[in-house]
């Protein structure tokens, strides 16, 4: 097989929307905390907890989109303790944010290990399954390669232009830009920056617990420890490379997966000279790469990292 | 709710604070225990005794501790400076790597030389490894949590390829592990019929080196002004890129022995499950002692004893080991809030 006849092929295509859908939800959710000021460094662990919590739920006999709302109730949730440390107390966004990882993926695994205490085989649930568009998913190559998708993949898709519009077209999303770039200037406007702040970064780890619940209830049916495998870093990675813009992570993100994607077929015919795990550092690398060609023209929130106290000047 | 900086702070609150915030963290994870069914007092008496109840328990605590005590170092040094290295994972795997290169029939040395040998290499290892993070940080302004992180990642990938390959021992009947250290590379171990071996003596020497440079010398002084004010530290002549490269290679290098005692002093070989994850243990370490390196010794023995502890009570007891971590993640929120309340106080009006 050619490099060349892999984008030839629609099962490619389908692989990069598959990819990709867990990197768009969790680059938004970051980028909206970061709009707002606050680094959220929990991504890794709130993606975790998503995963695990989304699964449970159906695993316990709930509904499929009631685990997805279940894992964004359990991600906004640790968004609020994120927002109480960093926003409210103003702790280090670096340090909290660690330390929240730390703390929602050790949650996460006890709460496993409680519900399910001895199982070597990891059980399954019935996942979301691709809908059925009719003539659509029948399509020649188009229909194999974007048109028979989850439920889930397509929202992840939507949940882009929710964004921008909600982040460039609404008063709420000026708030928060503005609580990003100028505190002050939003206190002055009186509108409460700590409240905004605390909103935005729970809106935002609701995305990302979300994109961690992907993970097993769409892309694959189970949980495994360790199954985020240091895709909330890719994300804030893919949140410079974006220059804080949602359209552009949506690219980033679908440039990565397609990359990704690429790195798994190439094994295939490459795999008897390469050693595989250099195709699996690709993703971690081309992240580093595109943080350098990207960190010269990156223009970071003017208040990114820096906590607001009320009535203190800056 | 506001909160007024202190402007001077009770001795007797900033020795309480932690102690309060680790009795909060117990508190709240007497929640997990009750879920468990088990009786919460029985639990965290199994746990003490599992850590400190024998010498036999000990020395595991205090084994586990050795690359703890090295790995806080590196975050506690390089968080004072606000260089933020959460790539000591990686780094200790860098270490690891350069004493099985050096320390397997490369040279032939007694070990009074090879041993030293093996924690240079490993040292050297670890800086360099964090020489290109602080270098993108620096020259490209490419942030240094993302890179150190993800550099975790390639640098574990790159073990795993070294094992599985080039570096494979043939006589491992197929498992993924490097040739043994030679016996003159092998640290000598400090009391009989326990694993404790020297990597302790070089885990509390490091400490007492680094207080001792933080505190007494210019190195020292520059790394905590670049911490506190990088602009205020430049305006006062301070050369702030070459501190922060100085702390990326004491950092690095310091994760890079804590490797080399795990290669050299524990396994005796390298594998891929070398660390479980005793970098990103040390961030917590390092946060728990308030970044200071002598509080660094007491917090990893603490948290090791909490791991050690963790393991024998889920043995005695039907409670998953993961309470250890949930343990040491609250633990170092809570130490945040209450390294927080110590510097300020809060006025309600």
């Amino acid at each position: 097989m050619d490099l060349i006849e892999v984008f030839l092929t629609a099962g490619f295509w389908a692989a990069m929307v598959r990819i990709a859908c867990p990197l768009i939800l969790g680059t938004l959710g970051e980028l909206i905390c970061e709009r707002a000021g606050v680094l959220n460094l929990g991504i890794e662990g709130i993606m975790t907890v998503g995963a695990m919590a989304g699964w449970m739920w159906v695993y316990q006999g709930g509904e499929l989109w009631g685990g997805v709302a279940f894992a964004a109730v359990i991600g906004a949730a640790c968004g609020l303790m994120h927002a109480g440390f960093t926003v409210y107390l103003g702790l280090s966004q670096h340090v909290a944010g660690i330390g929240l990882t730390m703390f929602a993926s050790a949650l996460s695994f006890f709460t496993f290990r409680m519900l399910l205490p001895s199982s070597t085989t990891p059980p399954k649930i019935q996942a979301f399954q691709p809908v059925d568009l009719g003539p659509l998913s029948d399509l020649p190559f188009l229909g194999e390669a974007f048109l028979r998708h989850t439920p889930m993949t397509y929202a992840a898709f939507i949940a882009v232009p929710v964004v921008i519009y909600v982040l460039f077209r609404t008063p709420l999303g000026l708030a928060v830009r503005m609580a990003g770039e100028n505190p002050m200037a939003v206190e002055a406007q009186g509108i409460d920056v700590l409240a905004v702040r605390c909103g935005a970064v729970m809106a935002g780890s609701a995305l990302m617990a979300v994109g961690g619940a992907y993970l097993t209830m769409s892309a694959f049916d189970a949980f495994y420890f360790g199954m985020v495998n240091g895709r909330g870093w890719i994300c804030i990675a893919l949140v410079i490379f974006a220059s804080w813009r949602p359209g552009k992570a949506l690219l980033g993100a679908l440039l990565f997966a397609g990359l990704d994607a690429l790195q798994v077929r190439a094994q295939q015919f490459a795999g008897g000279l390469v050693p595989y795990q250099f195709f699996l550092m690709l993703p971690y690398v081309l992240s580093i790469a595109a943080m350098v060609v990207m960190a010269r023209r990156a223009r970071y929130p003017k208040a990114l990292l820096v906590p607001f106290r009320r009535g203190e000047r800056h | 709710m506001t909160f007024e900086l202190r402007e001077h702070t009770p001795v007797w609150l900033a020795v309480a604070a932690p102690v309060a915030a680790v009795a909060v963290s117990l508190l709240l994870c007497s929640v997990l225990i009750l879920w468990t069914g088990q009786p919460v007092l029985n639990a965290y008496r199994l746990l003490v005794g599992g850590a400190f109840g024998s010498g036999f328990g000990i020395a595991e605590t205090l084994t586990r501790a050795t690359p703890l005590i090295l790995t806080g170092l590196a975050a506690a040094v390089a968080f004072r400076a606000r260089f933020w290295n959460i790539g000591a994972e990686g780094q200790l795997y860098c270490g690891a790597l350069a004493a099985t290169w050096l320390g397997t029939g490369m040279i032939d040395l007694p070990p009074l030389l090879l041993i030293p040998l093996l924690f240079l290499g490993g040292a050297v290892a670890g800086g360099t490894a964090l020489l290109l993070p602080a270098l993108l940080k620096l020259r490209l302004k490419v942030d240094e949590v993302v890179t150190t992180l993800l550099l975790n990642f390639v640098i574990l990938l790159l073990v795993s390829f070294l094992l599985e390959g080039p570096w494979k021992d043939p006589m491992s009947l197929g498992w993924p592990q490097a040739v043994p250290i030679v016996d003159e590379g092998v640290l000598p171990v400090l009391l009989a019929k326990s694993r404790l071996h020297l990597g302790l003596l070089v885990g509390l020497a490091a400490a007492l080196l680094l207080w001792a440079v933080m505190r007494w010398s210019i190195w020292g002084y520059e790394i905590r002004a670049v911490g506190h004010n990088p602009r205020a530290a430049a305006f006062f002549g301070i050369p702030v890129d070459l501190t922060m490269l100085r702390v990326a290679l004491v950092s690095g290098g310091l994760a890079g022995m804590a490797g080399v005692g795990e290669v050299a002093g524990l396994k005796g070989y390298l594998t891929l499950d070398l660390s479980p994850g005793f970098g990103y243990a040390g961030i917590a370490v390092a946060m728990l002692a308030a970044l200071h390196p002598l509080g660094v010794v007491l917090s990893a023995v603490f948290l090791a004893g909490i791991y050690v502890g963790a393991d024998s009570m889920s043995r005695a007891v039907n409670i998953p080991t993961y309470i250890a971590d949930v343990l040491v993640a609250s633990s170092v929120l809570a130490v945040l809030v209450s390294l927080m309340l110590v510097r300020f106080r809060v006025r309600f009006r």
